[in-house]
This record gives C-alpha cells, sequence and structure tokens, in this order.
C-alpha cells in the first residue's frame, strides 16, 4: 500500500518493523522448541555459543536460544495484555470523564492524576511482594494494566473535550443519537491514532516495568520473560564469571525491542499528525 | 508627483506545496509591477485568498518556505540608490527591517512576547537596531514615542494579555513607527475590531503619517478605510493587480468590472437597493483559469478574455486597468 | 486575596487528598492480599530453624500481629494507622531490629537526595537547553546527530540503561572504570575531606550519569518538539519580522515560552524520576533508598517497605506542590485572575 511504503521512508520505521518481524518469529519460534524451558539440565551447563547451541547455554541446563524465545513470547504477552486492558481503562475513562464534565470529570481526574504523582514502582513492589506465588502472565499483565492508564486517560480526555465542542456533535446531539453511540461510532475514528502510538509505548513501559520487577524478585521466576532470565543470570554472577552469552542475551534483546517500540510509535504518530507532515513539506 | 521609494517589477512569488510526492503550485504573487511614492498612504484591496500578504510579505523580502521567489525585483530606494531586496544577503535585510521599512502583521493581538511585559518588546526591537544604546536609554527613546503617539504611559508596563485587543494593535503600530521607517507596511490592521476601535487604529495611522511624512502601504479588504485614508488604491485579484489609481477615481469611477463590483456592494448613505457583490468565489491560485483570472465571474466576457491575459495600462494620467473591455477597443 | 481563595485553598486540598489516598492504598494492599502476613512471618521464622514452643507460639503470633497493626478491626487499625503516623512512627525494621524505619530512612535519604537534586537539575536544564537549539536549528547537522541519540537512550528503562552502563564501564566485559558497587570505598571513613569527597564522587558518576543522560535525552526530546511548535507562534515571527537579533529570539522569544510546560512536565514527571533514581541506586549499589528498598524486600521487612512509599509519596507530592506554586513566577499569564 501507498501508506507502508510512505512510512518506509522514515528509517526509524524501517528498523522497528524488521526487528518486530524477527522478534516476532522468534516469539513464534518458541512453539517449536525442542527443550521444555521449566525443565532443568536438559543441555550441558555453561557452554559458549556455539553450533549446536547458538547462543550457548546457562547454569540451569538450558538452551539459551530456545530459552530466549520462550522469554520473547511471554514478555509480549504480558505487555500485550496490560496494554490492552489499560487502554480499555483509559478509553472509558477518559471518554466519559470528557464528555460528562462537572463532577464526574473531577472525580474521574483526580484519581487519574493521582496515579500519575503516587510513586506507582513502590506500590507495585508492595503488591508484588505479596501476590509472588499468584503471579503468571495473566496477573502481572492485569496488574500493570491497572497502574498503566492514567496518562492517556488524560489525553484521550482533552481530545473529547475538543470534539464535543464540534459542530458534528451537535448535529449528532440534535438528531437524538444515543452518547454511546455518538462516542463510539463519531469520536472513535479520531481516537485512533492516538490510542495506538499509546498502546505501543505502554507495551514498552509494561516490559521494562516486568523486567525491573523480575530482577528484583518479584515475580514468579520459573516463567521465561525477558526480565526472570536476567534474573537468573545476574544470580548465577555471570558478569562476574564472563559468562557474556547468558547475560547479554536478554539485555540485547529488550534494547532492541524498546527502541524499536518507541521509534515503531514515533514514527507512525508523526506520519499521522498534520503538523509535522506540513513541515515536511517545503523544506 | 511624489518619487519613487518602493518598486516591484514583473514580480512572482509562489508557494511551492509537497503534496503526497505531487507539487502543488499556488500563485499568490503573479507578475506585479508596482511604484510606491514617499509620503503617500497606498491601499491594496482585494478578497481574502487573492495573494495580498503573500504581496506584502514579498515586498518586505520575507520569502520563507514553502514561498518562494520565481521572479522579478523589489527594490528599495534608499538614499538614492536602487537596493534589490531579493539578493541582499540575511544580515544586511535583517538590519533593515524596522530601520527602514516595518510591518504590522495581520492579526496583531498575539504578535508580541506572552511572557514579556511590552517595554521589554520594544526594548528588544531598539536593541536590535540600535548603536550601543543602553537599556534605559531605550526605554526612554519607547516611552517618548508612546506619548507623542498619544498612547496611555501605563501600557509599557503591562503584559500583553492585560490589554484589549484594540490596544493592542495600536501598541503594535506605534511599535512598527518606532525607529521612523520611510515604508510602514500594515496588513489589515482593523480587522476583527469594533468600529470604534477601528476608527482609533486609523486615526493613529493617519497621525503617524502626517507626523512622520512616511509612505504607508494599507492591505485591506475594507473599502470604507481605504476611502477614509489612502491617497491612491490597487485592486488586487487572483495575484495580480488590475486596475489602480487615486481613491477618488477608484471610488467615482472604476472601469474593472471587478472593482465595480467592489465599489457597488457598499452601503451608500440613502440609497434602498439591493447590494450586489460579484457572484461566484475567488479562483484557486493553484488551479487559475486561463486567460484573465476573473472571466468566469465577469459578465462582460468576450472570446478574448478567455484566452489572453490582459496587461495592466495605463488609460490616463493617474489610472491604470488591466481589462481587455476597457483597453481592448484602444489596443487592437 | 482571590488567589487564595481560587487557586491556593483547592490545590492544597488536593495535596492533602493525594496524600490520604496514595496512604490509604498503602494501608490497604497487605490488608487485601491472600496471605497472612503473620502467618507468613511465623512460616519464616520456622524455616529458618527457630523452634517455638507451644505456649509461645501464641505470643509470637500476638506480638507480631501488634507489630504489624492488624489487631482489632479494619477501622480500628486504620485509626491506629493513622495515630501513629501522625507521631511520626513508622514502626520498626523486622529484619534490622531494633532500628527504627525512621532511623534507616534517614540514614539512606541524603544519599538518594544528592543524587536525585543534582541529576533532575543538571538533566532538565541541560536537557532543555539543549533540545531547545536543537529544535531552532533543527536542520542543522549536530541537531540530527543528537536527535538520533536521544531516540536511541529515551525508549529505555531506567534498570535497563544502567545495567548496560554498568557492563560498560563497571565490569570486567568492556572498561573497568568505576566501582562495580557502593557509595564509598570499604573501610572509608566519612569526613568532610578531599579524599573521602573524591572517592564518593567517584561512586556517584555512574549511577549520576545514567540518571543525567536518560533524564537528559527526555528533555531534549520532547523540549524540540515544544521548540517547533513555538518557532510558528505568530509572536516568532514578529521578532523575526523586527529584525530582532536571532540570540534575542532563540532565548528570549522561543526558549523562553517552551521552558513553560516543561515546568509542568517536570512536576509530572517527579514519580518516574523518583522511582528511576532507586532503581538506578539498585544497579550500582548506591546506599540509597533505592538499596534499602532492595534489602527490604530480599528480607521481606514489610514495615521498611511501607515507610519508604509513605515517605515517598509524601515528598514527591509537595515538591510537586511546590513547583506548581511557582510556576506563575515564570508565566505572567497565569498570575491575574
Amino acid at each position: 500500500m501507498k501508506v507502508l511504503k510512505d512510512l518506509f521512508q522514515d528509517y526509524r520505521f524501517a528498523f522497528s518493523f524488521v526487528v518486530l518481524v524477527i522478534i516476532l518469529i522468534m516469539a513464534i519460534l518458541s512453539f517449536f522448541s525442542p527443550y521444555d524451558p521449566t525443565l532443568w539440565n536438559v543441555v550441558p551447563r555453561d557452554m559458549p555459543p556455539s553450533a549446536e547451541h547458538w547462543l550457548g547455554t546457562d547454569s540451569n541446563g538450558q538452551d539459551i536460544f530456545w530459552q530466549a524465545t520462550f522469554a520473547v513470547r511471554n514478555s509480549l504477552i504480558i505487555s500485550l495484555i496490560a496494554a490492552i486492558v489499560s487502554r480499555v481503562i483509559a478509553i472509558l475513562v477518559g471518554m466519559v470523564a470528557g464528555y460528562s464534565g462537572g463532577n464526574t470529570d473531577r472525580v474521574l481526574m483526580f484519581i487519574s492524576d493521582s496515579l500519575l504523582v503516587i510513586p506507582l514502582f513502590l506500590i507495585m513492589v508492595m503488591i508484588a511482594m505479596l501476590v509472588r506465588e499468584y503471579m503468571n502472565l495473566v496477573v502481572l499483565g492485569l496488574m500493570l494494566a491497572v497502574f498503566g492508564w492514567a496518562w492517556d486517560a488524560r489525553l484521550i480526555r482533552s481530545l473529547i473535550l475538543s470534539l464535543r465542542e464540534r459542530e458534528f456533535t451537535k448535529t449528532a446531539v440534535l438528531s437524538d443519537t444515543g452518547t454511546v453511540k455518538l462516542v463510539l461510532n463519531e469520536y472513535m475514528p479520531f481516537a485512533m491514532p492516538l490510542i495506538f502510538s499509546t498502546l505501543i509505548n505502554n507495551m514498552s513501559w509494561a516490559i521494562g516495568l516486568e523486567m525491573t520487577l523480575a530482577i528484583l524478585g518479584l515475580v514468579n521466576i520459573n516463567i521465561p520473560t525477558l526480565g526472570t532470565m536476567l534474573n537468573w543470570a545476574i544470580y548465577y554472577q555471570s558478569i562476574l564469571l564472563g559468562r557474556w552469552w547468558w547475560v547479554l542475551t536478554p539485555v540485547v534483546l529488550a534494547l532492541f525491542l524498546f527502541i524499536a517500540l518507541y521509534w515503531l510509535s514515533v514514527s507512525i504518530s508523526e506520519y499521522l499528525d498534520p503538523r509535522t507532515r506540513v513541515q515536511r513539506v517545503g523544506a | 508627483m511624489n518619487n519613487t521609494i518602493l518598486q516591484a517589477q514583473n514580480l512572482k512569488a509562489f508557494y511551492i506545496l509537497d503534496v503526497h510526492g505531487t507539487q502543488k503550485v499556488v500563485q499568490a504573487v503573479n507578475d506585479v509591477n508596482l511604484e510606491i511614492r514617499e509620503n503617500e498612504v497606498y491601499g491594496i484591496a482585494g478578497e481574502s485568498g487573492c495573494g495580498k500578504t503573500t504581496l506584502l510579505k514579498a515586498l518586505y523580502g520575507s520569502f520563507d518556505p514553502p514561498l518562494r521567489h520565481i521572479d522579478g525585483k523589489i527594490n528599495y530606494m534608499i538614499d538614492g540608490e536602487a537596493v534589490d531586496v531579493t539578493s541582499l544577503d540575511p544580515k544586511t535585510l535583517r538590519k533593515l527591517r524596522w530601520d527602514y521599512i516595518s510591518y504590522v502583521p495581520q492579526g496583531s493581538m498575539s504578535v508580541m512576547n506572552p511572557v514579556k511585559k511590552v517595554k521589554d518588546t520594544y526594548q528588544d526591537f531598539i536593541e536590535s537596531h540600535g548603536i550601543g544604546q543602553s537599556k534605559d536609554e531605550a526605554l526612554e527613546l519607547a516611552k517618548a514615542h508612546i506619548i507623542e503617539l498619544g498612547l496611555p504611559r501605563n501600557i509599557l508596563d503591562s503584559y500583553p494579555h492585560q490589554l484589549s485587543g484594540g490596544m493592542r494593535q495600536r501598541v503594535t503600530i506605534a511599535l512598527a513607527a518606532l525607529l521612523k521607517p520611510r515604508i510602514m507596511i500594515g496588513d489589515e490592521p482593523t480587522t476583527a475590531l469594533d468600529v470604534v476601535v477601528q476608527r482609533g487604529v486609523v486615526q493613529l495611522l493617519k497621525d503617524i503619517q502626517k507626523n512622520f511624512e512616511n509612505t504607508i502601504i494599507l492591505v485591506t479588504h475594507d473599502m470604507g478605510v481605504h476611502a477614509n485614508i489612502a491617497d491612491r488604491i490597487g485592486i488586487m485579484y487572483a495575484g495580480k493587480f488590475v486596475e489602480e489609481a487615486d481613491t477618488y477615481t477608484i471610488f467615482g469611477d472604476p472601469q474593472h468590472p471587478y472593482t465595480k463590483f467592489l465599489i457597488d456592494s457598499l452601503p451608500k448613505f440613502g440609497d434602498k437597493t439591493t447590494r450586489e457583490s460579484a457572484p461566484g468565489s475567488p479562483p484557486d491560485l493553484a488551479n487559475l483559469p486561463s486567460g484573465c483570472p476573473f472571466h468566469p465571474r465577469c459578465p462582460y466576457t468576450v472570446e478574448q478574455c478567455m484566452q489572453q491575459m490582459p496587461d495592466l495600462i495605463q488609460i490616463s494620467d493617474h489610472h491604470k486597468v488591466a481589462c481587455w473591455l476597457v483597453t481592448g477597443e484602444e489596443h487592437g | 486575596m482571590t488567589f487564595l481563595k481560587r487557586y491556593l485553598i483547592p490545590r492544597l486540598i488536593q495535596y492533602i487528598l493525594v496524600i490520604w489516598l496514595g496512604i490509604t492504598i498503602v494501608f490497604f494492599i497487605p490488608r487485601l492480599t491472600p496471605n497472612d502476613p503473620v502467618m507468613k512471618m511465623v512460616d519464616q521464622l520456622q524455616a529458618r530453624g527457630t523452634l517455638l514452643e507451644p505456649g509461645t507460639m501464641d505470643k509470637v503470633i500476638a506480638d507480631l500481629t501488634e507489630m504489624y497493626g492488624l489487631e482489632g478491626s479494619w477501622m480500628d487499625q486504620y485509626w491506629a494507622f493513622w495515630g501513629r503516623l501522625f507521631h511520626g512512627d513508622m514502626g520498626v525494621s523486622f529484619f534490622q531490629f531494633p532500628a527504627t524505619v525512621n532511623d534507616l530512612i534517614a540514614r539512606a535519604m541524603p544519599w538518594t537526595l544528592a543524587l536525585l537534586l543534582t541529576t533532575t537539575a543538571i538533566s532538565w536544564t541541560v536537557g532543555n537547553i539543549m533540545g531547545g537549539l536543537a529544535g531552532y536549528y533543527s536542520r542543522k547537522g549536530w541537531s540530527r546527530v543528537l536527535d538520533t541519540i536521544a531516540m536511541v537512550i529515551r525508549p529505555l528503562p531506567y534498570y535497563i540503561f544502567a545495567f548496560t552502563l554498568l557492563i560498560l564501564f563497571a565490569s570486567t566485559l568492556v572498561f573497568r572504570w568505576f566501582p562495580v558497587t557502593g557509595g564509598a570505598s570499604l573501610g572509608a571513613i566519612p569526613s568532610l575531606n578531599l579524599g573521602y569527597i573524591k572517592d564518593v564522587l567517584w561512586h556517584a558518576a555512574l549511577p549520576a550519569l545514567s540518571l543525567t543522560i536518560l533524564g537528559g535525552a527526555v528533555n531534549f526530546q520532547i523540549m524540540k518538539l515544544l521548540v517547533q511548535n513555538v518557532n510558528s507562534e505568530s509572536f516568532v515571527q514578529y521578532a523575526k519580522l523586527g529584525g530582532v537579533t536571532e540570540n534575542r529570539i532563540v532565548g528570549k522569544y522561543v526558549i523562553r515560552n517552551a521552558l513553560l510546560p516543561q515546568i509542568t512536565g517536570l512536576a509530572l514527571g517527579l514519580g518516574q524520576l523518583f522511582s528511576g533514581a532507586l532503581i538506578t541506586e539498585i544497579v550500582f549499589g548506591y546506599p540509597g533508598m533505592g538499596m534499602l528498598l532492595y534489602n527490604a524486600i530480599v528480607r521481606a521487612d514489610y514495615n521498611l517497605i511501607m515507610g519508604i512509599t509513605i515517605y515517598s509519596i509524601v515528598g514527591i507530592t509537595t515538591a510537586i506542590l511546590i513547583l506548581d506554586l511557582t510556576y506563575p513566577l515564570f508565566d505572567p499569564r497565569v498570575r491575574h485572575f
């Protein structure tokens, strides 16, 4: 499509597209893994990369490459759950607050702003400490979702506020369109670009937080994710012992993933934003 | 007749836009010839979108992309020498600005730095052109100037948002006259103001012109303002001048069909007939019609109008028209 | 005085409400989770091999319940909780018994504050000024280079960036220029002599660098965008028309105005900055509240974590309040009601 061709002109989109495709392939590969990620000692330990074990093996006796495929898959799942659920919350809160106004708006925005101000990291540490055993991908995803909607709720609310004043809203109201129908049908198209870019940023945030919590040992470390892989690598002193292949795998994968997600969201929002489009013109 | 102070020769300035890969060219100033004289008020009239603002920007030497200078010269007469603005380097141009020629932009309500007091803006303009003036000297200069023009003294200590729209407009005009430039350009200085305030603004412009004996080039679609203050008027349509004469002639004996529509649409005291404006709407400057740009709306169109662009021809001592109807018979 | 009524008082009420909400959340979290912290503690004690006679088990449970503040109904607990807070009683650390939470935080706080305040100040000012210049001169080569660098750094979470720096500059893998952990070398005696100060600075260099660069990258990019918007504002165009010197335009017109939303941005980002500082401290073993938190997590010292969280909530909200109240100093448009 022409849109894709235009987007590929931006080196950032091109880079992120390639990286994300590779990562997606890795995640899918996990379904074909010859090793069970939950078993230990299936291969000889602490071997550097070789033809048989592309990224070497770790101190638990696992092949790092195949471990990484699971890690990538699980991290993506967590972040998708977190991002999608928090989008839903953000949309609901933002739209209700923006459209209703008055006290509903004030209360919702108060809650939203408080969540921005309170150091969420510490709150999540507290919660994670107590639910550690019950932690699985979904639980972690939901936990991140509950805390990740505040910023975007405010953005969506601003959008709704400006749309509310526009002509087509008044027309729709006059023609007796129900509120829900109005909001869903008329406003959603405007919100889509915003929602999409914040979705991607939220995924990035979720993975970052998952990794941070994992390294602090606050998740279920038996489920392979990028964070838990790093946790194990540090636990077994892989830096000190020079086992770079183990510690660098999650770090490098994560670096690429974060940069790719960010570049994707920036290139797409810049493409959609009419103002930056004008700047591209007439150089 | 006074000396020429600003001259435009075959001036062409277009906007070149890149929209989804294809180029779009907006012919905003399309072969304009002007001779503006010292000590006069020259009004430029026309509908929205005819290229008036672009012409002003071009005359000011302000070719910011996507606006490009395509062809023609713009000469400032400085100390008897013709200086071509289009070939000046940015540094010289910057020094000329405000000192020789100043600009009152459209929407002057929001042109001042919102976080600084008015006096700071005045000082900035002075100090950028002054020669070693101290901050206090600059402030004194500003104060004296404000008082001379009859504006209240305390506006200098106010922030822009504390002043009314009309007051801000007058402040901007006063600022434009600060360094006593030879030419002042004003773009719709009375639009968006109520009638009472408009009167104050027009009076201010008149006072400035009378006291400093400089040239004011005024763009507005409001013919009433032109009638009030302009010595000569140029009528612009689709990037070109279609008629030019002194004010009395324009109002009393308009020759170009478009000018006639403009004058006829003005309400006259005591006349109760219906006002008629020109039918249709102004052309898309990126997609001009062939021949005379006015021909689709003109009630007197003939074959030649659709094929050839009429030149601006002098038909009497102070009167130029660009219309086959008027000049066609005489010139074949 | 309308300023007071229409702005100050509602703002103060909001301030108090947010603190109240935060602390209430802190109160309810342990009580809403499926685990019984008392029994968990007992299990842990037993796991460590502590032998308990039957009679003392009840007493231990009773003591623990009191220490955890879990006596009585929830309303009782809530009142007791606030009562203790108002006395400044944060309780006792479970694992560094008998050190009080206040003591431990008091010892760690100066390290964190020093790190946080300097890095925030530097990353905000330098990041914004560079971002502003880059935004104004956006076509120049150096501007694009810096933008690309910022593009790479900005999306990284604090942990990953700090960890990468650790691998690169403090480990045997690449370079070994900086120490791996600690605030000062082992056995160094705190004193105000040059030697100790140099030692501390050497140890603080990487964490400070990590925070400053990451914070700076974020500010850089946001400021660049802001400036590109301000550039097209009418008052900037007007100054150019007026022949105002370029330096003046960049400083007084463009950056000065673009900086305003960044002040608000700083306020909104303080929560993240603070968390980031804690995380960075953990990576580098820097003896501030981050390490305190880490040790508390490892040892399940719940009281300590609660104390840190409460102090953080109060501290951050207060800092935001101060920033908010000083904003009118910078923007005259909000001064007049």
